[in-house]
């Protein structure tokens, strides 16, 4: 795949100058991101860098103390009906997939379309289906999530957020719960999707994947962006000594 | 193949296992001299309390239950005299334990539920006011409670002529808290009819309500349609009918007040310290049943774009029920059996007039306390049964 696609020019999220802290501690520093529709974002970094919070603060599970942000034209404030409007255009895969164990795998699909968008039974199920086939599963979908290997599992996820028809996907260090041999099927599936032109911010460090998919790589480090890059350029010749000292750690192991 | 599996025990030499080193005989072994002993002593005791019982002329059996009970009885849910029989003695004592338990049965939940749910507020003060309740209220004897609301609180109101008044209906004393009684008059019916219609459409119109979202995905607030239904129907009714209902007030006559309604001193400070305690243990089981949801079920449900409320009912409550209802289980059975301390104030529960009064005026203390106990082992077992039933409701069919 190429990534020097021509990209649409409308803009899905954007961070202007955002700031976090949690009590003294100054997580996030000025960050500044724009991401467009149908771009596809590699966010790495060493643990305790940001990453995972710059994700979070998108769809307010974080929330930022100074800046703004905003995302499919809504503005991200303490208004709780701009939240939810951006929670509902905004799907996220979490780390530890974060499936509801009471509900069958067709139930968690289910339970937004029915309860956030309204949508009869029937219907939703058969949008969950369709999802559940996409992410090759459709089998298990009366299954209870406990029943379901981490891969499954997070295939699952995967499906539960696309089944709210999101604009954006987040994903939080979507592999880094599994065993090696599920990665692949895991990556698999993202990998189909952002063929597909989802719009993607990805926490990870499969740096495999970033080359064959990112458009720009970025790199975090104690909550500011030090560097970002298109993925070449970015593995190939990285500017600051951060970045080299993180990618010699990540490559030669 | 067959002899292929046999061939290498065949050969091992043969060895001889003494029975004592073979560990299914020697089981064997103890079972039968455990269960020797066991019936030995059995023996032994129900020789001896006949014996006993009957160098003592006492009579065994279950007659004294038609005898007449000759005392009275400060609180009684049915008919009864000092000339009624120590058989209706019992009746009332055990309805007298179902009620207080019923009552702080629905107190507790209710409180336990309301202070769990606090205890974890983001609210400061909200949060440390509900700590402060568990803390106090779980680590002070029960017996103790009772005492405190008993003599310290309620002992401490004034006498009947200078009884607390509300709105000249309710009087407060030392004696008990007066309240009008309710008198149905002819056409009362009505209401009662009113009533059992409005909770039958109330519930159709929920199960209606559910179908109808399944079908078209649309909800409409079936919940305060049914609050309506069940308070607004039977008050039609009741105004329709010409509002057939007569109060019986509470009047002082001499040192006392007569007619009404009372609640009694004795079961208002039981029914206040069993609540209370029992709520304290439920607020701990409420607030780590919630805090046993992990984090990342919210933050997914969240990241759906479902609202607060809607992420407590359809992910965090069913999870945490299933948390919940086993401990809670344990916490009712605690307050039926705990309701027993109604003897050290003397409000007539079983243990009080049964197994206390009828025991000593009869002393068939064999028959009395194997009664008594089949009454708690019953009502226990009735409540496991129930919430075990309802536990198995809500599992989890997760793996």
């Amino acid at each position: 795949m190429s990534n020097t696609r021509q990209l649409d020019d409308k803009v899905m999220v954007e961070m202007r100058g955002v700031n976090k802290w949690y009590g003294q501690f100054h997580v996030l520093k000025d960050v500044n991101l724009k991401v467009r529709q149908g771009e596809r974002i590699v966010i790495c970094g060493p643990s305790g860098s940001g990453k995972s919070t710059t994700i979070r603060c998108i769809n307010r599970l974080e929330e930022h103390q100074k800046g703004d942000i905003v995302v499919a034209d809504t503005v991200l404030n303490n208004d709780l009906k701009n939240i939810e409007t951006i929670r509902r255009e905004v799907g996220m895969v979490f780390q530890h997939f974060n499936l509801f164990p009471h509900l069958t795998v067709l139930e968690n699909c289910a339970l937004a379309p029915i309860w956030v968008r309204k949508t009869p039974r029937a219907e939703a199920e058969e949008i969950a289906m369709k999802y559940l086939r996409r992410v090759r599963i459709e089998e298990q979908a009366l299954k209870y999530p406990g029943q379901l290997s981490g891969g499954q599992q997070q295939r699952v996820a995967i499906a539960r957020s696309l089944c709210m028809n999101p604009q954006v996907m987040l994903f939080d260090e979507p592999t880094s719960a599994l065993d090696p041999e599920m990665i692949k099927e895991v990556l698999d599936v993202m990998i189909e999707l952002a063929e597909e032109g989802m719009t993607m911010l990805c926490v990870t460090h499969e740096m495999g994947f970033a080359k064959t998919v990112a458009d720009r790589v970025i790199f975090m480090d104690k909550g500011q962006i030090i560097e970002e890059n298109e993925p070449e350029a970015f593995f190939n010749n990285p500017q600051s000594e951060r970045t080299q000292a993180f990618l010699s750690q990540i490559l030669n192991h | 193949m067959q002899n292929a599996n046999k061939s290498p025990s065949s050969r091992v030499p043969e060895q001889k296992t003494r029975f004592w080193h073979d560990p299914a005989k020697r089981a064997l072994a103890f079972q039968i001299l455990l269960v020797l002993v066991v019936v030995g002593f059995v023996g032994m005791i129900v020789q001896n309390t006949l014996n006993n019982l009957e160098s003592r002329g006492i009579t065994t059996g279950f007659d004294f239950l038609s005898q007449q009970a000759g005392f009275g009885i400060t609180q009684t849910l049915i008919e009864y005299t000092e000339s009624s029989s120590y058989g209706t003695t019992f009746v009332v004592g055990l309805l007298n334990t179902i009620l207080v338990s019923v009552l702080g049965i629905i107190v507790a939940t209710a409180l336990g539920f309301l202070m769990g749910v606090a205890r974890l507020s983001n609210n400061w003060l909200v949060a440390k006011v509900a700590s402060a309740f568990v803390e106090v209220f779980r680590n002070i004897p029960l017996l103790l409670q009772i005492f405190f609301w008993y003599f310290a609180v309620l002992q401490a109101l004034p006498s009947p002529r200078k009884s607390i008044e509300l709105l000249d209906t309710f009087y407060l004393n030392v004696r008990g808290f007066y309240m009008p009684q309710p008198v149905p008059q002819e056409g009362f019916g009505l209401v009662w009819l009113a009533l059992v219609i409005a909770l039958i459409v109330s519930y159709l119109v929920i199960r209606w309500n559910a179908k109808r979202q399944d079908e078209t995905g649309q909800r409409f607030p079936a919940y305060w349609t049914a609050s309506g239904l069940i308070v607004g129907l039977p008050l039609l009714a009741f105004l329709v009918s010409g509002a057939p209902l007569e109060w019986d007030h509470p009047v002082l006559k001499g040192f006392n007040f007569r007619g009404g309604m009372t609640i009694l001193p004795e079961l208002a400070a039981l029914w206040v310290a069993l609540s209370i305690y029992t709520a304290a243990f439920i607020a701990e089981i409420v607030r780590s049943g919630i805090e046993a949801v992990s984090k990342g079920q919210t933050e997914a449900a969240s990241a759906l774009g479902l609202s607060q409320g809607k992420v407590l009912r359809l992910v965090v409550i069913p999870q945490a029920v299933r948390v919940i209802i086993p401990p809670l289980t344990s916490q009712y059975l605690n307050l039926i059996k705990n309701s027993s301390l109604a003897t050290a104030i003397g409000y007539p529960d079983l243990v009080s007039v049964f197994a206390g009064t009828t025991l000593n005026q009869t002393g068939q203390a064999i028959e009395v306390i194997f009664m008594t106990m089949l009454v708690y082992l019953t009502l226990s077992l009735l409540v496991s049964a129930f919430m075990n039933w309802f536990n198995s409701r809500m599992a989890l069919v997760e793996r």
